[in-house]
């Protein structure tokens, strides 16, 4: 009787998925990185006007190279699962059981602890090397902008220019201290000066957002919040609110321009002169970092307080009025 | 469930929620456009605009809200709307009635003229048996806070344009304003404030606002018709 045999067939010898996975995530990351830093950061907003503007833009870069690499990760990892280890027709056995590996579990906890430490110290060196980054640091910043503090402000020396944003519902004014404390419409910046941002509301919440300067500060009633910027280059700048305030929200934007040195000295000399000669200085209150909403500051001796119409007993309404009617 | 019917109730869920999410927007568009608007058409390369803010309004559920009214260029009529358009690039002539008693300013920076041709306005103040007590005063600033002077204003701050609306002085906004709205020029005490500016090139809608928190029974003065169309808020639709 013939016998015959069976050859033994052995299984094909499964790839290095792992070398394979981190191959294809190398290319991809470095091009994605590459990309991200040669093509889309000089894009990035919020541009680059001012230095926290700069740092920003530079802040969004790092975060997206830094990202990207993660992204394509689980992106890669999981469509490589599905093409190379999905169920085959007939195939109902489990997959390897990778509970309790110890390259794994380290690989995870090295990996995602070394992220949150760098995003940790990246984000601490960004927010405190640049003066607070442009965001509000309140009435007593920690950390504070390098400038000539004077009660003037002329071109050159490095002397900080104080701005006042007053934001009222709705829409922002500005104030200048050194330049007799006269008041704006437009938002006025000299380039390569720095600037402190004193930003307060005369009623309630808004956030005062200088898009292009990479500055945002809430502004709240009776809170003097302060933020920094240095202006870099001339361009415009859109301030808008950024906290719902009511009705108009959407519309409380204006407009503001970073101009030079000389030419702003001479724009806010000229609305200091105009605001004094047509009177408007003297019917300002006196410049104060804070304004409370519900006070009249500057009761004429020719107004008699009428309850509810000219302000009983200096308040725009009796403290006994209903907030509803 | 087969495919078919989680697919069918897959686009039925989904068509609700299209659905509900247009009646919203729908419901509160129509809501803002029951409003009136009031158009205007140029003569003369000139367009006149007439203004009136009343101590309250004919509203029967908000009576007692400070408001604004539109008058009808062709039946002289006052609509309770705050809504009006004009024509682009021409030259407006703004006429506004001030009935209603003064109220502080704010901020006092408002109670200078900004945007109108040469930077004033003319006021004239009459009494209640129509004697006029200020004729024809041009100014750039009235001051809110310094004498009772202001009511309200009239203000586009996409233009630039910040107008202080003059109010009957102290006494007689104590004491004898207009209580029924629309007021007349006959028996009331009033100012009468005119200005000038020109409409933008483009077409366009431009708010437009109050800037006296004159809410008055609103927390800080802040709510209210200083929050509502028709009352102390609007739009100007600028046509091309």
């Amino acid at each position: 009787m013939a016998t015959t045999q069976t050859p033994s067939v052995s299984a094909p010898a499964e790839p290095r998925h792992g070398l394979r996975i981190f191959l294809i995530w190398i290319v991809l990351a470095l091009a994605a990185d590459l990309v991200i830093w040669f093509v889309w950061y000089p894009h990035l907003p919020p541009g680059d006007l001012s230095d926290a503007a700069r740092h920003q833009q530079f802040d969004i870069a790092v975060m997206a190279v830094s990202g990207a690499p993660v992204i394509i990760a689980v992106l890669l990892y999981f469509i490589y699962a599905i093409v190379a280890w999905r169920a085959r027709p007939g195939d109902d056995s489990d997959g390897t059981p990778i509970y309790g590996n110890t390259k794994v579990q380290a690989t995870w906890i090295i990996g995602t602890t070394v992220i949150v430490l760098w995003l940790f110290v990246f984000g601490t060196v960004e927010l405190v090397g640049t003066a607070g980054a442009g965001a509000g640091e309140g009435p007593s910043p920690i950390w504070k902008l390098a400038g000539v503090q004077s009660t003037s402000w002329t071109p050159g020396g490095n002397k900080m220019l104080q701005v006042q944003v007053i934001g009222q519902e709705w829409t922002w004014t500005y104030r200048y201290p050194q330049f007799g404390g006269m008041e704006s419409t437009v938002l006025m910046l000299p380039v390569d000066t720095p600037v402190t941002f004193h930003v307060t509301s005369l009623d309630v919440i808004h956030s005062f957002w200088a898009y292009q300067l990479g500055v945002k500060a809430d502004a709240n009633p009776q809170v003097d919040n302060v933020a920094y910027v240095t202006p870099k280059s001339l361009g415009s700048v859109t301030v808008r609110c950024n906290e719902l305030c009511g009705i108009w929200h959407g519309a409380m934007f204006n407009y503001g321009h970073v101009v030079t040195q000389s030419a702003f000295e001479s724009w806010a000399s000229g609305v200091q002169s105009k605001e004094q000669s047509d009177g408007v200085l003297a019917a300002l209150p006196a410049y104060t970092l804070t304004y409370d909403p519900t006070v009249i500051p500057q009761l004429g001796k020719n107004l008699p307080t009428i309850d509810g119409i000219t302000g009983a007993a200096g308040y725009y309404y009796p403290p006994g009025d209903p907030v509803t009617p | 469930m087969s495919v078919a019917l989680r697919a069918v109730s897959l686009i039925v869920a989904f068509v609700i929620v299209v659905g509900l999410g247009v009646f919203v927007a729908l419901y509160y568009i129509g809501s803002t456009s029951s409003l009136t608007t009031v158009h205007y058409t140029a003569s003369g390369g000139q367009v006149n605009v007439v203004l009136q803010e009343d101590a309250q309004n004919d509203s029967a559920s908000k009576p007692d809200w400070v408001s604004y009214f539109v008058q009808d260029p062709t039946t002289k009529q006052w609509v309770h709307t705050t809504l009006f358009s004009i024509p682009a690039n021409t030259k407006v002539n703004m006429t506004i009635y001030g009935y209603d008693g003064c109220t502080p300013l704010r901020n006092n920076y408002f109670s200078q003229v900004l945007g109108t041709i040469g930077g004033t306005v003319t006021v004239s103040q009459f009494d209640q048996h129509g004697k006029e007590y200020v004729s024809d005063q041009t100014t750039s600033v009235i001051n809110g806070w310094s004498d009772c002077n202001v009511g309200h204003t009239f203000a586009i701050p996409g233009m630039n344009l910040y107008v202080p609306v003059a109010s009957p002085n102290a006494q007689l906004s104590a004491n004898n304003l207009c209580s029924s709205s629309p007021c007349t020029t006959s028996g009331n005490p009033y100012a009468k404030e005119t200005f000038s500016f020109m409409s933008p090139a483009h077409a366009g809608v431009f708010r437009w606002q109050c800037f006296v928190p004159c809410g008055g029974g609103f927390l800080d003065g802040n709510g209210g018709p200083m929050q509502t169309f028709g009352y102390m808020v609007g739009e100007m639709d600028v046509v091309a």
